[in-house]
């Protein structure tokens, strides 16, 4: 197939940038995606007893509390750690503790 | 025009790629793939909380429970979507 359009580019300077656009929207998209699929699994598991004909308010308030939990422990760990990181730093030679 | 499909990728034979087509073609297959990772991961869960002892067949009770953990679990993974995304607004405001 003879391409004789440079849309695509012999040279990755010229990317569409339409398709750049789509690309980061999408990736942004999947990222929510995956965490919503991550922690409905993890929710679950957390607050579901026996599926039952409807989700009771018990559980749908588990599920939001679950949600903002995790995004909590999520920053948590992240701060933490770069406090830590300054003080003492984990990832370098020094992998003793 | 002729369609985008088979190896064209939306080229027509003209050369040029249109992005539309691809766009939307990309599009068609990120919706499939979250569809099975949906499928996947609600089976799993639904299989442990319905299965017990695995017999001979599904018995009735057993179709049930899974029909209903099914709901259940659209109803859940709804619910977190949309926490998550309140969420996510919540922290944006406040930047």
């Amino acid at each position: 197939m003879d391409s004789s359009s440079s849309s695509s580019g012999a040279g990755l300077g010229t990317v569409d940038p339409q398709l750049q656009h789509f690309i980061e929207v999408e990736t942004q998209k999947q990222r929510f995606q995956q965490l919503v699929h991550q922690m409905t699994e993890l929710c679950w598991e957390k607050c579901m007893d026996k599926p039952g004909p409807k989700l009771d308010s018990r559980a749908e308030a588990c599920f939001v509390n679950c949600v903002e939990r995790f995004i909590d422990t999520s920053q948590f760990i992240l701060n933490r750690l770069e406090q830590t990181q300054k003080s003492k730093p984990v990832f370098s030679e020094s992998l003793s503790d | 025009m002729e369609s985008g499909f088979g190896s064209d990728f939306g080229g027509s034979g003209s050369g040029k790629l249109d992005p539309g087509v691809i766009m939307e073609q990309v599009k068609v297959q990120i919706a499939v793939a979250n569809a099975q990772e949906l499928l996947q991961r609600m089976t799993d869960k639904c299989f442990r909380k319905c299965i017990g002892k695995p017999g001979g067949s599904l018995d009735n009770s057993e179709q049930k429970c899974i029909a209903m953990c099914m709901d259940r679990y659209m109803d859940a993974w709804n619910t977190v979507s949309r926490a998550y995304n309140s969420r996510l607004q919540r922290e944006r405001a406040n930047m």
